[in-house]
């Protein structure tokens, strides 16, 4: 069966401040998305609020996973339904080993009883480790503890590869990596393209999709999706900038503080 | 009808005639009788930021319970031997409530000329060693009300004596086995590390009773003479109801070492001292302690590290959690003494409130009389980051267990210094149970 993930009418506050103010957005299994659009237009929230950020109010609107209410589980119950997102600031976890994180996580979505066993476990690990050319030694740190930003965005990616999920959304998975880092990256994103993962992929540069050819570019402006197409459309970004669309639309101001109404 | 006493009643002419029915050394006597005279006219020891002028620190059911000894490790009840890895315990001694109930020590340090007794007995056998260093250089007996108090009850402890340039590999370890209702530990440890010996010593106290109204009543002095190295790791599960003051002392001379690693995990209302004074030139301490209130448990831990000597160097971390309503008054003060030149000190206090009606406070202090010095501290009381929890629990993690691995990261600094890896389990799972209970 195929996944698909519905977002409809999603309207998302924070703080009491409108970020997203209707967005539409329908991913299958086998897709890569990518949303782009200038700072400031709502594409982190829309990333965070699918996974239920606790500071994200989502005030109208439905996600829908295989006709499941995402919006009425706990982020847990989110992760376990098989999304998952690639976070641009992953927390630091003081004390807690990645290795012993990435367990834990993997067997959080497996039934009690079930739990993977301990040399699958590792050979999956250094495989993975190995594939994004991650030092041995990341797997013994406290999780993103003292890593760089390059690790610690390869290290996202790491755990999408453990946990393979149905769906991954990668929030800005690009800021702050250099070329090669941004090519393992996307080494490890399209090692996953196939009919069992979908991704709704985050970014402010179209540089990253030179590697990871997406099936679907929407542009975010003022929390809504104004324009979507195929991937001439990320050309035509890249050689263009944003301008054209802001006349077509008639707006200047493209940040979700100007009112879309 | 029982009334809880915050006021001192001795019989003073009672407590030395027991203690010379028991036949305690004249030199234990005549300290005992000192603190007596004094008792009455000391004040009370002023933990900073807790109020204990309602703690009954003075009601006791008996001032030396007898318990039953054992024969061998195997006799021990299960709770104890959980502490031990029996095939590879060389050196320890076991305490049951007030009784030394079982001494273990390796027949190669005897030939050395290393001393482990209990502290009674050591004032009869080693009078030269103990008269020199019992209450002298570390805790005074006329320091406050409660020191006093311990000196004239004093009912049990231990004196380890490490003679010059010997190094223990194993470690020394004291099981205290509380499991009489009636028994109040008024406990002396006694550690000297001679010229550049090295000994690691781990105590725990272990409460095998739910709740009592006795007295916990702590010394422990640890002097690290020239080049000496001592580390020293506690675990303390004494009972619910008590009261407790419990003093760590560390005297390090020059380019000597004490290291701590505490683990105060008492379900009683506890005054922890633990300071450390660095006189030596070249001398160091590192202090980590960790603990968890719960119920309505009120907790006050100073730690101090006092800098006389050059160069010395301290560094201290706190970690503390808050369930429930209890309260945590957490105070680190570095103080570097006029001469204490390029001395060293930091210090890290954290607290983490996982309850409401919790109480927490961290109060950092640096005193500095000298100029060409560094020092430094950070300090913060705070929740679970929330953020922290969204990320965990987005790999399908649990809140609780989210929680707990957050907790446990938290502590972990302080676990994992703890220097027998059977005491390291023991503390893990304390940690668990408290988190964990209602």
């Amino acid at each position: 069966m195929t996944s698909v993930l519905e977002i409809k009418n999603l309207h998302v506050e924070i703080d009491g401040k409108k970020i997203l103010k209707g967005v539409d957005l329908t991913l299958k299994q086998g897709e890569i998305h990518a949303v782009m659009g200038p700072n400031g237009t709502g594409k982190s929230t829309l990333a965070q609020a699918i996974m239920g950020h606790p500071r994200y109010e989502v005030t109208q609107g439905e996600v829908i996973l295989d006709g499941e209410d995402v919006l009425e589980m706990e982020v847990d119950e989110r992760s376990k339904a098989g999304l998952f997102l690639g976070m641009q600031y992953p927390s630091e976890i003081s004390g807690v080993t990645t290795s012993d994180f990435l367990r834990s996580a993997i067997n959080a979505q497996r039934e009690e009883g079930d739990e993977i066993n301990l040399m699958q476990f590792i050979k999956k690990l250094d495989k993975n480790m190995e594939y994004l050319e991650i030092d041995q030694d990341m797997a013994t740190r406290y999780l993103n503890e003292g890593f760089s930003g390059g690790e610690k965005k390869r290290n996202e990616i790491l755990q999408l590869m453990m946990l393979e999920p149905k769906f991954g959304i990668l929030d800005e998975i690009d800021s702050g990596l250099d070329i090669d880092a941004l090519k393992v990256v996307s080494k490890g994103i399209n090692k996953l393209r196939g009919e069992q993962f979908g991704s709704l992929i985050i970014t402010h540069y179209q540089r990253l999709l030179n590697y990871i050819s997406p099936d679907f570019v929407h542009v975010m402006m003022r929390g809504k999706i104004v324009k979507s197409g195929g991937k001439e459309l990320a050309e035509r970004l890249e050689a263009e900038g944003y301008d054209w669309i802001k006349e077509e639309l008639g707006i200047d101001d493209v940040t979700v503080e100007s009112d879309v109404n | 009808m029982a009334t809880v006493s915050n006021e001192l009643i001795l019989n003073a002419d009672e407590v030395i005639q027991r203690a010379t029915d028991r036949g305690e050394s004249d030199f234990l006597i005549n300290k005992k009788k000192e603190a007596l005279e004094l008792i009455e006219n000391i004040d009370m020891p002023k933990p900073d930021k807790t109020n204990i002028k309602r703690w009954d620190f003075f009601t006791m059911s008996e001032p030396v319970v007898d318990s039953s000894v054992y024969n061998s490790l195997e006799e021990l009840p299960e709770s104890v031997k959980a502490l031990l890895d029996i095939e590879n315990t060389k050196n320890i001694y076991v305490q049951h409530n007030n009784t030394p109930a079982y001494l273990q020590i390796d027949e190669k340090l005897k030939d050395k000329g290393v001393i482990i007794e209990n502290i009674v007995e050591a004032t009869h056998n080693h009078p030269e060693l103990v008269e020199k260093y019992f209450m002298q250089d570390g805790v005074k007996v006329d320091e406050n009300k409660l020191t006093a108090f311990h000196t004239a009850m004093l009912n049990g402890g231990l004196f380890v004596y490490v003679p010059k340039d010997v190094h223990i590999e194993d470690p020394v370890q004291m099981v205290l086995l509380h499991d009489d209702e009636k028994a109040s530990l008024i406990n002396h440890v006694l550690i000297v590390a001679d010229k550049g010996s090295e000994i690691t010593y781990v105590e725990n106290y272990l409460s095998n009773v739910e709740e009592t109204k006795e007295q916990i009543n702590i010394v422990s002095e640890v002097l690290a003479l020239d080049n000496a190295k001592v580390t020293y790791g506690a675990v303390d599960v004494l009972a619910e109801g008590m009261t407790g003051y419990i003093n760590r002392r560390g005297i390090a001379s020059d380019d000597a070492t004490i290291d701590w690693a505490l683990g105060l995990m008492n379900d009683s209302n506890v005054i922890n001292d633990n300071t450390t004074y660095l006189m030596g030139d070249r001398s160091n301490s590192d202090l980590k302690t960790v603990t968890i209130g719960r119920g309505q448990q009120i907790q006050n831990v100073t730690t101090q590290i006092i800098h006389y000597g050059k160069d010395s160097n301290a560094h201290i971390l706190k970690h503390g959690v808050m369930k429930d309503s209890a309260t945590s008054i957490f105070n680190g003060v570095g103080y570097i003494k006029h001469g204490g030149t390029r001395a060293d000190a930091q210090q890290e206090s954290r607290i983490l409130m996982l309850s409401d009606r919790a109480r927490g406070d961290a109060n950092p202090i640096l005193l500095i009389d000298e100029d060409d010095v560094t020092a430094g501290h950070a300090a913060s009381v705070g929740r679970v980051d929330p953020l922290q929890l969204f990320y965990l629990m987005s790999r399908g993690i649990s809140q609780e267990e989210a929680e707990r691995l957050v907790i446990h990261g938290f502590l972990d600094p302080v676990v994992k210094a703890l220097p027998i890896e059977s005491v390291k389990r023991q503390l893990k799972e304390i940690i668990e149970m408290k988190i964990l209970s209602k």
